[in-house]
C-alpha cells in the first residue's frame, strides 16, 4: 500500500462530508484526523505531531473555515502555511570565521551520511566558493574509516590530514587545525565517528574536540529515512553540543522524510544541507516549502521544474514546444527527449515530484528501467528515416519488418508505438497551457485543482526566483 | 528466562536475573529508567481504569516505537478486545491480559526460532542486502566471527566495490576475525566479485561464504537489477544458493523500511531481517508491521559495533525491550 498524500486524504474525507451539505466543527476535527495521519505516516513524531495538529485546530475552527466553500482546501492551506513556516527559511550559506580557518565538525549517528557529506562539503567550498578546504579524518574506530576519507580526498584533489587510529580525536583536531594555519588552508572538515547521543564517552569525546577546535559549524548530520526516534537523536547531539544546523542525508529515496519536521520542532536549528545521492556532487541546498510539500505527500513541483531547467536544453524545449503546436511531434523528438530524461535521473522520481502523482495508483510498479529505454530506443533505430519522421505510416508489416531488425518481439513494438501515441496526445494536452490538460491526470475535484494550485504557486515562486537570478547576472 | 517470568519479577519486585542480552537490550534505557517495576506500575496509575484514555496513550506509545499506525491500531483493538472479554477489572487483571496478547500477537502462533538455514553438507552462501549505511558489512564481521568462533571455515566476498573504503572495510574485518576476503578492484563489477568468491569457496572447502554488497535504495531500479544480478551468478554456481538473503534494516528508520522489505523482497526474495542498531533508543517497531504483512521474519539482532554485538533474534526479548520502553515512555 503506497501512503496516500494528504490531500487524498481530505478529498476522502470531504466526500462522506459534503454530502451532508454544512460543514460543522466536528467535521473539522475528522478532517484533521486525516492531517494527523498523514503526518504519522511521514514518520513525524507523535508528539510533534499533536503541537503541530492543535495548532493547525485553533486556526481551522476558526470561521476562515467553517464559511469557506472549499474547506478541505481551506485546511490544506493552514497546514502548508504552518509547515512551511515551522520549517524555516532557506539558509544554506556556511559559517566563516573571523580568523582563518573556519573549523566545520560533522557529527551524528552511525551510518548517517557523515563522512560522504564531509567530502561533498569540501566539494562545494573548493569549486563553487573557490575556498581551500582541508579534510581531516577523525574517525579512529570505524574499520578503514580512514581509507574512506582518504579516497574521497583522492578523488576530488583535496587534502586529507591523518594521524592513523592511535591518537585521539582531540589530537588529530589540534595537528590538523594548526596544518590549516600552516599552509593557508581556509576551512578545515572534521570528520568524527558515528556515535550514539548516549553513549556517554564517545560524547565526551565530541564535546572535547568541539572545545580545542572552536568550529564555527557543528552539522548534525541525519539519514532522512529517520522514524520516531528523531527527536531524541537530535535532541540530544544538540543539548550536548549546541549544532549549528542539520544536513538531512539519503533524500534522493523514497521516504516522505518526517524527520524534517521532527527534528526542526525539538532543536529549532536549520537544516541547511540535503543529501540527494551517492555522489559528491549530490549535495542540494534545504527548501522548507519543498520540503513541506513532500511531507505531505503532495509532490515536489518546484524540484520537478528546476530539474528540467536545468538539464533541458532551453533551445530544444522551445523547439519541442513548436513541435507540438504543430503536432509534428515524431520519433526522432521522442528519443531526444527520452535522452533528456534519462539524463535527469530515475523517471519515476520525476514522476513522483508532481503533486497527485506520488500517489497515482500504479506508480509504484511504473519503475522505468535504463533498459527499457535502451530497447526503445533500439526499436526507433530500425525504422526509416521516413518512418520516423511520420510515424502514421507504421503498418502492420513495416512494425514486423522493425521488429526483426531490433531483435525485440512485435508485442514490444506494438506497445512503444502505442505509448508513443499516448504520450503524444498528453503533451499536447499539457501545452495548452496552464496545465488545464492534466486535470483528468491528477482526478477531478480537489485534488486536481489542488495540484494546479499548488503547481501554480510553485511556478510563480520559482519565476520569481529566476528573475533573481538573472539580475545577479 | 522467558518474558513472563520477567515480568513476574518486576511486578513482585523481585530483582530479575537478568542476563547479558537483556542487559544489551535495555542499555539505551539505563539513562532515564527506573526500575522495570516502578515504570510499569506508573503506566498502570496514571490510569485508574483501562478507559480510551488509556488506550489512546498505549496507541501514541507503540507509534512513538515505529510499529506504524495500521499495526498500532490492530494491537490496541486487540487489546480492547481482549480487556472486555475477559472482563478484566482489577489491576492486575489487565495488566496480564495486555502483556499477554501482546506477545501472542506479535508471535501469531509461530514461535519456532527463526535459525539461519545453513547448508549441512556442502557450502552454505548468505547474501547481505540493503539500503546505505544499515550495517551490512559489519553484520557479515560480526556472524563470521560467529561461525568461525563455531570451528567453521568462512569466507567473505567483498561485492560493495562502489562506497569508497568499502572493501577495505571488510577487510579490516576478515583480519580481525581471521577469514579470508576475496575482493576485486574498486569499481569493479560486484557480480565478477561474486563469481570470483564462489569459485575459491568450493575449491577451499569453505563452510560458509558471506557476500556483502553497496549499500542501494530500493527506487534505484538499475541498482536493484544489478544486486539481481549478483544473485542470479550464486543461483547459477551453487545449486539452491543463496541459502539465506538477509535484509539488514537500521532500527531508527521509520516507515520506509515497509518500502524497504517490499522492494528487496521483490528483487531477491528476501529470506530474513537482520535488525541492528538496536543498542540505540530506537526500537524498530516497523519490523512488525513487516513481519503482519510480508511474513519475513527477523533473525538477527545488531546491538553494538564490536565483533560479539550480534544475537539471535529472541521474540520474547526483542518484545520485553519494546514493552519496557513503552512503559518507560
Ligand atoms: N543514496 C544516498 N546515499 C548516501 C547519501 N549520503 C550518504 N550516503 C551513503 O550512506 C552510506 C553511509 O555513509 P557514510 O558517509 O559512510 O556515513 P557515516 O558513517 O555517517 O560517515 C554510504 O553508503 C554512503 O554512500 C545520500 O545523500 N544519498
Ligand atoms: N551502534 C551500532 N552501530 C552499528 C551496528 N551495526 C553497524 N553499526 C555501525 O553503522 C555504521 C555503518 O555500518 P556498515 O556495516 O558500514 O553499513 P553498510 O553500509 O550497510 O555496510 C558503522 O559505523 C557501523 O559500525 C549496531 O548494531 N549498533
Ligand atoms: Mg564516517
Ligand atoms: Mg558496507
Amino acid at each position: 500500500m503506497a501512503f496516500e498524500g494528504l490531500s487524498e486524504r481530505l478529498q476522502n474525507a470531504m466526500a462522506k462530508l459534503r454530502k451532508k451539505g454544512k460543514i460543522s466543527e466536528a467535521d473539522v476535527k475528522e478532517m484533521m484526523r486525516e492531517v494527523r495521519l498523514a503526518l504519522l505516516e511521514a514518520d513525524v513524531n507523535f508528539k510533534v505531531v499533536k503541537d503541530f495538529v492543535k495548532t493547525v485546530s485553533d486556526r481551522a475552527v476558526g470561521a476562515e473555515v467553517l464559511e469557506s466553500l472549499s474547506p478541505a482546501q481551506q485546511v490544506i492551506k493552514i497546514v502548508n502555511e504552518e509547515l512551511t513556516a515551522l520549517m524555516g527559511g532557506e539558509q544554506s550559506q556556511i559559517a566563516v570565521a573571523p580568523k582563518s580557518p573556519t573549523v566545520i565538525m560533522m557529527v551524528g549517528l552511525q551510518g548517517a551520511g557523515k563522512t560522504t557529506t564531509a567530502g561533498k562539503l569540501a566539494l562545494l567550498l573548493k569549486k563553487k566558493q573557490n575556498r581551500k578546504p582541508l579534510l581531516v579524518a577523525a574517525d579512529i574506530y570505524r574499520p578503514a574509516a580512514i581509507q574512506q576519507l582518504e579516497t574521497l580526498g583522492k578523488q576530488l584533489d583535496i587534502p586529507v590530514f591523518s594521524l592513523g587510529d592511535q591518537v585521539s580525536p582531540v589530537e588529530i583536531a589540534k595537528q590538523a587545525i594548526q596544518k590549516a594555519k600552516d599552509e593557508h588552508l581556509d576551512y578545515v572538515l572534521i570528520d568524527t565517528a558515528g556515535r550514539l547521543h548516549i553513549d556517554e564517552t564517545l560524547m565526551t569525546e565530541l564535546r572535547d574536540v568541539k572545545e580545542v577546535s572552536n568550529p564555527s559549524e557543528i552539522f548534525l548530520v541525519v539519514d532522512a529515512m529517520t522514524g520516531q526516534d528523531a527527536v531524541t537523536v537530535a535532541d540530544s547531539f544538540n543539548e550536548q553540543l549546541d549544532v549549528t544546523g542539520v544536513i538531512l542525508t539519503k533524500l534522493d529515496g523514497d521516504t516522505r522524510g518526517g524527520a524534517a519536521l521532527s527534528i526542526r520542532a525539538v532543536t529549532g536549528k536549520p537544516i541547511k544541507f540535503t543529501g540527494q545521492g551517492e555522489k559528491l556532487e549530490d549535495l542540494e541546498p534545504f527548501y522548507p516549502d519543498r520540503m513541506a510539500s513532500r511531507i505531505l505527500g503532495m509532490g515536489d513541483m518546484l524540484t520537478l521544474i528546476e530539474k528540467a531547467q536545468q538539464d533541458f536544453d532551453e533551445k530544444k524545449a522551445a523547439e519541442m514546444t513548436q513541435k507540438l503546436k504543430e503536432n509534428s511531434f515524431d520519433f526522432n523528438d521522442f528519443i531526444e527527449q527520452m535522452d533528456q530524461l534519462q539524463n535527469m535521473g530515475p523517471l519515476e522520481d520525476i514522476l513522483k515530484m508532481i503533486p497527485g502523482m506520488s500517489n497515482a495508483p500504479g506508480l509504484d510498479q511504473m519503475k522505468i528501467d535504463p533498459k527499457d529505454m535502451g530497447r526503445m530506443k533500439a526499436i526507433v533505430l530500425s525504422m526509416t528515416p521516413q518512418e520516423r519522421e511520420n510515424p502514421d505510416m507504421l503498418s502492420q508489416s513495416r512494425r514486423r519488418r522493425i521488429a526483426r531488425g531490433s531483435a525485440r518481439p512485435i508485442a514490444e513494438v506494438n506497445r512503444m508505438i502505442k505509448q508513443f501515441n499516448e504520450s503524444k496526445k498528453m503533451m499536447s494536452k499539457m501545452n495548452k497551457g496552464n496545465f488545464e490538460g492534466m486535470d483528468g491526470l491528477f482526478g477531478n475535484g480537489i485534488g486536481g485543482k489542488i495540484g494546479k494550485m499548488a503547481m501554480n504557486s510553485m511556478i510563480r515562486k520559482n519565476k520569481k526566483k529566476m528573475r533573481k537570478k538573472n539580475k545577479k547576472r | 528466562m522467558g518474558f513472563f517470568d520477567k515480568l513476574k519479577s518486576a511486578f513482585t519486585s523481585e530483582q530479575p536475573e537478568v542476563t547479558e542480552t537483556t542487559e544489551k537490550y535495555e542499555k539505551g534505557l539505563e539513562k532515564t529508567r527506573k526500575s522495570f517495576s516502578d515504570r510499569l506500575n506508573e503506566l498502570f496509575a496514571n490510569f485508574r481504569s483501562v478507559d480510551e484514555d488509556f488506550f489512546d496513550e498505549l496507541e501514541e506509545l507503540l507509534i512513538g516505537a515505529d510499529v506504524g499506525f495500521d499495526t498500532t491500531l490492530k494491537i490496541t483493538e486487540a487489546l480492547r478486545q481482549e480487556v472486555k472479554l475477559r472482563n478484566a477489572k482489577e489491576q492486575s487483571e489487565v495488566q496480564n491480559a495486555i502483556i499477554e496478547k501482546l506477545v501472542d500477537l506479535y508471535e501469531q502462533g509461530d514461535t519456532t526460532k527463526q535459525a539461519i538455514k545453513l547448508n549441512a553438507d556442502g557450502l552454505t552462501v548468505i547474501l547481505f542486502v540493503g539500503v546505505n549505511g544499515v550495517g551490512k558489512t559489519t553484520t557479515i564481521g560480526k556472524l563470521a566471527h560467529q561461525y568461525l568462533q563455531e570451528g567453521k571455515k568462512v569466507m567473505l566476498a567483498a561485492g560493495d566495490t562502489f562506497r569508497a573504503g568499502a572493501i577495505d572495510q571488510l577487510v579490516v574485518w576478515g583480519e580481525r576475525v581471521g577469514a579470508t576476503v576475496v575482493r576485486g578492484k574498486e569499481g569493479g563489477d560486484p557480480a565478477a566479485v561474486v563469481f570470483d568468491a564462489v569459485k575459491h569457496a568450493k575449491e577451499q572447502q569453505t563452510d560458509i561464504l558471506l557476500v556483502d554488497t553497496a549499500g542501494r535504495l530500493q527506487n534505484k531500479v538499475h541498482l536493484m537489477n544489478e544486486l539481481e544480478k549478483m544473485k542470479r551468478v550464486i543461483e547459477k554456481e551453487v545449486p539452491d544458493g543463496p541459502h539465506e538473503v538477509l535484509l539488514v534494516l537500521d532500527a531508527t528508520t521509520g516507515q520506509n523500511a515497509m518500502i524497504q522489505a517490499k522492494q528487496f523482497k521483490e528483487t531477491t526474495d528476501v529470506t530474513g531481517i537482520v535488525l541492528t542498531k538496536l543498542d540505540g533508543t530506537a526500537k524498530g517497531g516497523i519490523v512488525l508491521a513487516i513481519r503482519n504483512e510480508l511474513q519475513i521474519p527477523v533473525k538477527l539482532v545488531g546491538l553494538g559495533e564490536g565483533m560479539d554485538d550480534l544475537q539471535v533474534f529472541d521474540p520474547n526479548e526483542y518484545a520485553y525491550g519494546l514493552f519496557a520502553q513503552l512503559i518507560q515512555k
